[in-house]
């Protein structure tokens, strides 16, 4: 990742400098600034960045790689589930200390423990700590599972599926299976994480109860820049050179580069189980800039409108990536949040709630039809090269 | 001329339908060798084999000087041994350049980390510009594969075997929808890569089989009919009744 790189690369430092404006815009508008920008909406832009890092992720995988995982959002959730413990964990023994503190008595650390286990899990009938909680009273440790779960997960599955010689559309069906076994696992009430509860109160960081949503939101906004940023720099170095030709040759002939002597599964694995963790970053920063996580949230829908975004954004460049995540996310909540005027039409209303899945999945046929490098296909006519 | 690979009472069978029986065929290094046969005698099964894609039901195919079993390796393992393979279709990756093609196919550390820290080197980069000139594509390094014409491309995929430096070379029906001028440049160009190395050529164009003036091999049904010059085989009565007789 050196200097010459990045000269190699104009598109890269095209979006880096985009990227920085579009911070600094953000900033000047919000409270920190003017204050003509709400901080639920500074939140919003925040965590469509962290949705434009999981479609960079996607679009490795996919676009370049020729992988089309239906799982990703999975890697995304866990990521969320595990700042999410801690967050729920240190803020919670906040509460309960303080709400102790009035007693005569000094509590023990017992009582200290069974009352968070209370407080957390009472709403699934439960005060026991779960095993999978034992990191929760560590921010590094817990920091450290954002990575090592999604990887080790990403690791082992892709290694059983591709040693196997599982790809195609039977790999995309396995990666939709792993998902939905997952979010129906956390589901149940005695899987450990508060069954269809979710993860709640994440947007109060423990330590920082004096600083206002404003002062918090810009920071999540701030690190999930900089967290796109460094991935889209990593990811832009892994597809370009000599990588990016072997898992592009992957994507196009398999069995081809296989007789070239390259060991395929091992690629594959290299990348499914690095997108899979800068996948599960990027969940790590969108929960607490979310407030809460529920199982509804891996649930295999989200792993296929990632893959919509990526194609209606342009398979294959990573700015396409970036420009479908932020547009399709950002005009679906403008949609089904009210904010597109209803049309009536005599006989019958179109209300936007209702029909925003119909214009999506018009669009993606078309796109798919029509126009298969996406909206990233317009910059083709922008830079032609000279030949 | 030592022997460089040896196919041995090999059999595989598909669904009850035997592909190759009771195979075997030796290949020496250096040596050019045509393999033809009528359609479903073997031939791209022989290759499969070979090469990892199939493994057979039983016999051996040892290789190098150390006779080394080739049957339980994996197809990566086995190029990497210095097998390398052209396909009956031109199969290069027409979304890159030549010079990406030629590049990959390069001998170097093969492994996911080696490749991702990889430099390019001066070595690499005139060894690229050896292998083009070779093949006639000096002036298209920068072009993208699919821009090549059918015949270029399989030059193309040719000198990507070249770049592999393989010690055997398995080629399937190079010819194919070549031209005249076309077929004698690919019949020079693999006369030249026997004079180092094993080339085997399987090919249905008895013209450009007399072209390549080598050692043949008839395969018919899954075994070997008749071995040895062209001129020998095609006199061969039982030669003529199953494969030159129906032409």
């Amino acid at each position: 990742m050196n200097k010459s790189f990045l000269m190699r690369n104009p598109s890269t430092l095209w979006f880096l400098l985009g990227l920085s404006i579009f911070t600094i815009v953000v900033t000047i508008l919000s409270d920190a600034g003017l204050g003509i920008m709400s901080t639920s909406f500074v939140k919003t832009l925040g965590k469509t960045l962290c949705l434009c890092l999981i479609a960079v992720a996607m679009d490795v995988v996919w676009g370049y790689c020729g992988i089309l995982s239906l799982g990703h959002f999975a890697f995304f959730g866990i990521g969320g589930y595990a700042v999410g413990m801690w967050l729920m964990y240190a803020r919670t023994e906040g509460i309960v200390l303080d709400s102790l503190a009035t007693q005569t008595i000094p509590p023990t650390t017992q009582e200290i423990t069974d009352a968070i286990g209370n407080q957390i899990f009472g709403v699934v009938g439960s005060s026991e700590f779960p095993m999978i909680w034992a990191f929760s009273d560590s921010l590094f440790l817990q920091l450290l599972m954002v990575v090592l779960v999604p990887g080790l997960l990403a690791l082992v599955f892709g290694w059983l599926a591709f040693r196997s010689r599982v790809a195609g559309v039977y790999l995309s069906i396995l990666t939709q299976a792993m998902t939905l076994a997952l979010a129906l696992y956390l589901f149940q009430n005695d899987s450990g994480l508060r069954g269809n509860n979710g993860l709640s109160g994440l947007q109060n960081i423990p330590g920082f109860e004096g600083t206002p949503q404003s002062t918090i939101s810009l920071a999540f906004f701030y690190a999930s820049a900089l967290a796109v940023a460094l991935g889209y720099v990593l990811f832009a170095w892994v597809t370009s050179g000599k990588m990016g030709s072997v898992i592009k040759a992957i994507r196009d002939n398999e069995s081809r580069v296989r007789f070239l002597g390259y060991h395929v599964e091992s690629y594959k694995l290299f990348v499914f189980t690095l997108t899979a963790v800068a996948a599960a970053i990027a969940g790590a920063l969108y929960y607490p800039q979310a407030g809460i996580i529920n199982p509804a949230e891996i649930a295999p829908i989200a792993s296929i409108y990632l893959a919509v975004w990526v194609a209606i954004g342009g398979r294959g460049r990573l700015y396409g990536a970036v420009i479908g995540a932020a547009f399709v996310s950002l005009l679906s909540s403008w949609f089904t949040g009210g904010g597109a005027p209803s049309i009536p039409l005599g006989f019958y209303t179109i209300q936007w709630t209702d029909w925003w899945l119909v214009l999506l999945g018009v669009s993606f046929v078309a796109v798919t039809l029509y126009a298969p490098k996406g909206i990233g296909g317009l910059f083709d006519y922008l830079v032609r090269k000279p030949s | 001329m030592s022997t460089l690979l040896e196919v041995d009472g090999v059999s595989v069978s598909f669904d009850g339908f035997r592909a190759i029986n009771n195979l075997s065929i030796q290949i020496g290094e250096p040596e050019l060798r045509a393999v033809i046969g009528p359609n479903g005698a073997g031939k791209t099964t022989f290759m499969d084999i070979i090469t990892g894609k199939t493994k057979p039901d039983e016999g051996r195919v040892t290789w190098g000087d150390r006779n080394i079993s080739l049957l339980g390796m994996s197809e990566s393992e086995i190029a990497m041994e210095g097998i390398g393979r052209k396909f009956q279709k031109p199969t290069v990756f027409e979304d890159q350049t030549v010079r990406e093609n030629l590049a990959m196919a390069l001998r170097n550390p093969r492994g996911p980390f080696a490749v991702l820290f990889y430099k390019k080197t001066k070595e690499g980069g005139q060894r690229i510009e050896e292998i083009a000139a070779e093949i006639g594509l000096s002036d298209s390094l920068t072009r993208r594969a699919g821009e090549l014409s059918h015949g270029q491309k399989q030059w193309l995929e040719i000198g990507m075997l070249l770049a592999q430096d393989p010690r055997l070379l398995l080629v399937d029906e190079p010819a194919a929808g070549m031209t005249t001028a076309e077929r004698e440049l690919t019949t020079d160009l693999l006369k030249r890569a026997a004079k180092t190395r094993a080339v085997v050529v399987v090919e249905h164009d008895m013209e450009f089989v007399r072209r390549l003036d080598c050692k043949v091999t008839v395969l018919h049904e899954g075994s070997v009919l008749a071995e040895g010059s062209l001129d020998h085989v095609t006199a061969d009565q039982t030669v003529i009744d199953v494969y030159l007789g129906r032409q």
